[in-house]
């Protein structure tokens, strides 16, 4: 038998199953600084924190709840808020997603997107009051707004991104 | 349909502590991160090292995908301008109407300036530019405002610098890498600058609004001598802005102030250069009409 090459229907490598979830992430949380882009308000939507929620939801049990601060981390390094920002509210949000995961046992589809949508009000809302701890409540609250209802929108879309991805993940050689 | 969750670990002790452990992990980190976060809002200069050698990584890739597209212009810009195209028309029509009138006071004025000037032998030479470059890219997920200037240190950039287009003020460095520097836009919420009205010198202050306007607050609250068209231009008060930049034009009044709009649009500027900041030093070789010490106007990379 040759064992140097795949069997066929083989596993997919440990080492793929590990790395594209954290990769996908930490390529969305720094591609909006990749891109031309000189915006005069939060146009796009953060795109490393719903590939993060979509993947908990997704896959619960994947990551460790700790998961949040080296991602956190790196995401605060490129997203302009202050640096701790994000590894506070991204573990945060995965301890909730954690506890929701047991409160209700079968999961649909609408529950992860009202899951979703709820963690990325609440974290985009402390994170731009987290930012400007001098302004008005209601002005930088009025700034992420937007922002906000266009994430929600979104979370379908990036929930079957990371499905994509998911079985890209698995898939078997 | 997601799978449940097993988070029971069962009767195995060693499951049952590693979860415990991860929690732990979890929660200690998250506080630490919290106290972080509040540490690099009161002291931000400590942090923006480690933030602008992170922008360093991706800046070849903004470089790249910037030669390759162009610079997208503000994709909110465009969809409000449709909404007011109307209205605009209208007000542009009276403002050119208005303008001309003025064009033609000022070409005899512009005219008597220039003979007076040669007569004292003052140069019109910009001594104030240290570097040019060009924005790259910005924060779009946040809500703070900072672009990407394509130069940093190798040119001489550093933090406190007022960084302006050809329109008018853009903001000031915030902090600069070996090759890269983070611009502080002047609509960043956190971001005044102290302008005065260009027509009688009205002073006032800038607030950032982070939506792309800026407030306009005068420092006499009494009255609210603010009308739309109104040109705003730094004063040089408290030193970093150079005196004379026009930073915005007056769009509505509001109850304590003017809402006005930035007349430089990072999104659609493509070259800015680096100001050297207006302390009193800086001042007075600039109000000396020979002072030796030119300073050289390095090229845009």
């Amino acid at each position: 038998m040759n064992q140097k090459g795949p069997r066929l229907g083989e596993p997919a490598s440990l080492w793929r199953m590990r790395a594209v979830p954290v990769a996908t992430v930490l390529i969305a949380s720094a591609l909006p600084l990749m891109l031309p882009l000189v915006a005069s308000s939060p146009v796009l939507p953060p795109l490393g924190l719903l590939f993060f929620l979509c993947w908990q939801l997704l896959r619960t049990e994947m990551w460790p709840v700790w998961i949040g601060l080296p991602l956190g981390l790196w995401d605060d390094l490129f997203s302009g808020a202050p640096i701790g920002t994000a590894v506070f509210l991204w573990t945060a949000a995965s301890i909730a997603i954690a506890y929701l995961s047991q409160r209700i046992y079968w999961r649909g589809f609408f529950h992860d997107w009202a899951i979703g949508a709820l963690l990325v009000a609440i974290v985009q809302s402390i994170a731009a009051l987290l930012t400007h701890p001098h302004a008005e409540t209601g002005r930088v609250l009025g700034l992420v707004a937007p922002q906000i209802i266009v994430s929600i929108l979104l979370l379908p879309l990036f929930l079957r991104l990371t499905g994509k991805f998911d079985n890209f993940r698995l898939k078997r050689r | 349909m997601v799978r449940p969750a097993h988070r029971r670990p069962g009767q195995s002790r060693k499951a049952q502590y590693s979860l415990f452990v991860a929690y732990v992990i979890a929660v200690t980190g998250a506080v630490a991160g919290l106290l972080l976060a509040v540490l690099s809002v009161v002291d931000p200069v400590g942090f923006a090292a480690l933030r602008v050698a992170s922008h360093e990584v991706t800046a070849p890739i903004a470089r790249a995908s910037r030669s390759v597209i162009g610079s997208i212009s503000g994709i909110d810009d465009a969809v409000s301008a449709y909404v007011g195209a109307g209205s605009q028309n209208r007000r542009l029509r009276k403002e050119l109407a208005a303008t001309r009138r003025q064009l033609v006071a000022t070409s005899s004025l512009q005219e008597e300036n220039r003979q007076l000037k040669t007569l004292l032998k003052l140069q019109e030479a910009d001594k104030t530019a240290i570097a040019n470059g060009y924005l790259l890219t910005s924060t779009s997920t946040s809500s703070k405002r900072i672009a990407l200037l394509s130069i940093g240190r190798n040119l001489g950039v550093a933090a406190g610098q007022p960084v302006r287009g050809a329109d008018g003020l853009i903001g000031r460095i915030l902090g600069s890498g070996p090759s890269v520097s983070q611009v502080l836009l002047i609509t960043d919420i956190d971001n005044i600058v102290p302008v005065r009205r260009a027509r009688d010198g009205l002073p006032a202050l800038a607030y950032g609004r982070g939506n792309g306007d800026l407030d306009i607050r005068t420092l006499n609250i009494a009255n609210n001598p603010f009308k739309p068209g109104d040109i705003l231009v730094t004063s040089g008060t408290g030193g970093l802005y150079p005196p004379n930049i026009p930073v915005a034009i007056v769009i509505r009044r509001q109850d304590d102030g003017a809402l006005a709009r930035p007349l430089a649009d990072p999104a659609k500027v493509d070259a800015v250069s680096v100001l050297r900041p207006y302390t009193p030093d800086n001042a007075e070789a600039l109000l000396k009409p020979d002072a030796d010490a030119v300073p050289e106007v390095p090229k845009a990379p």
